[in-house]
């Protein structure tokens, strides 16, 4: 069992070790030190601690064959006869994962009524894909779902398999990992691989402004979800190349407690990762009659208005506009970000965007660190400005 | 039959910074708060109790000994019952270690109907948890619930607001079930509550309570997942700062604006 052990001799100060965990695990209790709960194993006192005051101890916990494991799976998310693209997106990072290792790339894609979808795929580098078509999963019901993905991945045995962090595919990726008993890393934002196979999994952590590179080094496969919009999409061929395994499931596997009793369509809505230009709202607009303000800049421009967390929290914007690690990622042309601080969290959802302008009356604000201008200024007076300049201006050119 | 709810006990500011010198993370105020999605689950359980007379509602959380503090909320809030899991074994769980205890723990809790969970936690962020818990008690599970509309004897129909469609469908008890934000608001902790609960005593449960008690199944031994270092963001931008008047910065936004085809 790998444990933390404090060497009470190493410590000549016991009230300075306290403060050396961010968690607040560390104790002291008539005069000795301990580890409480609240530990994280983030490893910060073995390193920062007095020398030697604290170990990791690990047991040999069992080693697996890793060569059993090969090639990296894409889960394709559809609904309806519509392939989500960040499947795509998947598929492409899949392909220059595998290329590493000399892996091959598998799909799985399961539904009713897949003929179309599976020729399309076929014009992406995938090697094998799996399709599961049945009347009985046209709409998804986690319990089918997870047993023809069990199924896929005892077949394909892969080594890694990558899952859009879609509605469904943050339903379905932990209960499938579950049931393998493996390690699954949400809402990655970088995936490399390593020569033995194990996945570099990097991704905002702790809630903080950290990141943690992550890795499943004892389990296979290792699962990843990736959000939308993180990775590229790919080319697709004009030759269709991928094998089609047709897979047949199994009445056991069709099986379900889980009665569908209606499905409709929703009014389709136009959503900030479609939008050209961004217009983002964060709390440095103080007032919420400034994001009408800000409104009209995105309707000048042709885009939409996004917003950070606490603007979403505060009820000024509806929640599919958040930008962000919990919200979405965009990556427009242009964003122009408004009293927006710059947190990790936010940065992850937009940083990809091709021109960053920010707006912050601080100069020292992490959003100018990823901005390509900065803007120091009160984003109050020049939102106004702006829009009377670009109005005057109308008038010169008409 | 019991209502659970799973909550958990998250930082109550979000302010944790990395020394870029010395690499150590930096939390400032220990402040801690009940996951604010999690409020909406408590919510929603106090309401489903009403439609089974024998129901009685329980939160349980696993986290250090100070999450009891979110425990006598929930209490306050009207849940009738509670349960803190925490042991040194279950330190450095990763989201199926964590899930696995919950799910060890909510056995030993026994007579399940329904669990509730939240959609993520403000600090972990995985919105997985439930799910794996669903998975290994081996019941069926829904996320993205936007409403409860029915309950009969032995079983839910749930709303499940998903991107493109919306769906309504019913499981069998028992089952988990996430609930978005914004399914009911959650109520205030309350005074009189808070006096009436006062005497009502924190089940504590460790590891020696479950039915699997092999320590390699928990913690840092139980999770698949290593974290192989942390690090500060890195950011290359060749940027350019422009300062002035608001009037002239305003000015050359609308330049750039117009000359780079912006406008419509
Ligand atoms: C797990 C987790 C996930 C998260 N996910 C997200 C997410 O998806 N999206 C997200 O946005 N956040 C997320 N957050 C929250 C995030 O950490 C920050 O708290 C948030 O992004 C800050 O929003 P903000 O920049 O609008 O506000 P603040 O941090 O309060 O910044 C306001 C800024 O406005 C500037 N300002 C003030 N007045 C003016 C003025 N008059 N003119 C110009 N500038 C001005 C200030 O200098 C400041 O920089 C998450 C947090 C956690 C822990
Ligand atoms: N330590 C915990 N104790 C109890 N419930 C938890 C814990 N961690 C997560 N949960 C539950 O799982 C949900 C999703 O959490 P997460 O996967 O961390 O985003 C939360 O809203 C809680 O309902």
């Amino acid at each position: 069992m790998a444990e933390l052990i404090v060497h009470q001799e190493k410590i000549p100060d016991l009230s300075q070790v306290v403060n050396l965990c961010p968690f607040g695990a560390i104790e002291v209790n008539a005069n000795r030190v301990s580890i409480s709960p609240a530990c994280r194993m983030c490893k910060i006192c073995i390193k920062k601690g007095p020398p030697g005051a604290f170990e990791l101890v690990e047991s040999r916990l069992a080693e697996i064959d890793k060569t059993a494991w090969r090639g990296i799976a894409v889960y394709i998310d559809q609904t309806e006869g519509d392939i989500h693209p960040v499947s795509l997106e998947l598929v492409g990072k899949a392909c220059e994962l595998a290329g590493k290792i000399g892996h091959p790339v598998f799909a799985l894609l399961a539904g009713h009524r897949l003929a179309a979808l599976t020729e399309e795929l076929r014009h992406y580098s995938i090697d094998t894909i799996s399709v599961y078509d049945h009347p009985q999963l046209e709409h998804f019901r986690i319990e089918p779902y997870t047993a023809v993905f069990e199924d896929f991945i005892n077949r394909c045995k892969p080594s890694t398999v990558l899952v859009g962090g879609t509605a469904i595919g943050r339903s379905l990726a932990p209960r499938v990992a579950a049931r393998f008993r493996t390690g699954l890393t949400a809402d990655c934002t970088f995936l490399d691989m390593q020569p033995n196979t194990d996945l570099d999994q990097i991704r905002p952590a702790f809630g903080g402004n950290i990141m943690a590179h992550i890795r499943t080094p004892r389990h296979r496969p290792q699962f990843a979800t990736v959000r939308y919009k993180i990775f590229s999409a790919p080319q697709r061929r004009d030759a269709a190349t991928g094998e089609v395994i047709v897979a047949t499931p199994t009445d056991a596997m069709l099986a379900s407690r889980i009665e569908t009793l209606a499905a409709h369509r929703k009014e389709p809505v136009k959503n900030i990762e479609d939008a050209d230009v961004l217009v983002v709202a964060g709390q440095g607009i103080q007032r919420r009659e400034n994001l009408d303000l800000l409104q009209q800049l995105a309707e000048r421009l042709g885009g939409m208005v996004g917003g950070t967390r606490p603007v979403i929290e505060a009820g000024w914007l509806e929640p599919r506009r958040q930008i962000g690690l919990s919200g979405r990622t965009v990556k427009p042309k242009l964003i122009i970000t408004c009293g927006v601080s710059g947190s990790i969290q936010f940065v992850a959802g937009m940083s990809g965007s091709e021109k960053i302008i920010a707006i912050n009356i601080d100069p020292d604000a992490s959003i100018f660190k990823i901005a390509h201008t900065a803007m120091v200024g009160d984003v109050c007076e020049i939102i106004p400005e702006l829009l009377n300049t670009l109005a005057k201006g109308d008038n010169v050119h008409v | 039959m019991r209502i659970l709810v799973c909550i958990k006990q998250v930082p109550g500011t979000t302010q944790v910074d990395i020394d870029e010198k010395t690499g150590v993370l930096k939390r400032d105020g220990v402040e801690s708060k009940i996951n604010p999605y999690d409020l909406y689950a408590i919510e929603t359980a106090l309401r489903l109790k009403a439609h089974w007379p024998e129901a009685t509602t329980l939160a349980l959380t696993m986290g250090p000994p100070q999450a009891e503090q979110s425990l006598r909320e929930a209490l306050m809030m009207g849940i009738d019952e509670v349960a803190l899991i925490s042991d040194r074994a279950f330190a450095g769980s990763d989201v199926l270690a964590t899930a696995y205890t919950l799910s060890q723990a909510i056995q030993a809790i026994g007579d399940t109907g329904i669990i509730l969970c939240g959609q993520q936690t403000t600090d972990g962020d995985t919105a997985q948890v439930g799910p794996e818990i669903a998975e290994f008690l081996d019941i069926p599970h829904a996320t993205n619930i936007s409403a409860i509309p029915e309950c009969q004897a032995n079983a839910v129909t749930v709303q499940v607001d998903l991107p493109t469609t919306e769906e309504t469908i019913r499981l069998p008890l028992p089952c988990l079930l996430s609930v978005n934000k914004g399914i009911h608001t959650p109520r205030l902790p309350s005074f009189k509550r808070k006096k009436e609960t006062r005497e009502v005593a924190v089940r504590r449960m460790t590891l020696a309570d479950f039915p699997d008690t092999d320590p390699d199944h928990y913690g840092l031994n139980g999770s698949p997942t290593n974290v192989v270092r942390i690090f500060p963001p890195e950011h290359h931008v060749t940027r350019e700062t422009w300062e002035g008047s608001s009037g002239e910065l305003a000015g050359r936004l609308c330049t750039y604006l117009r000359d780079a085809k912006f406008l419509v």
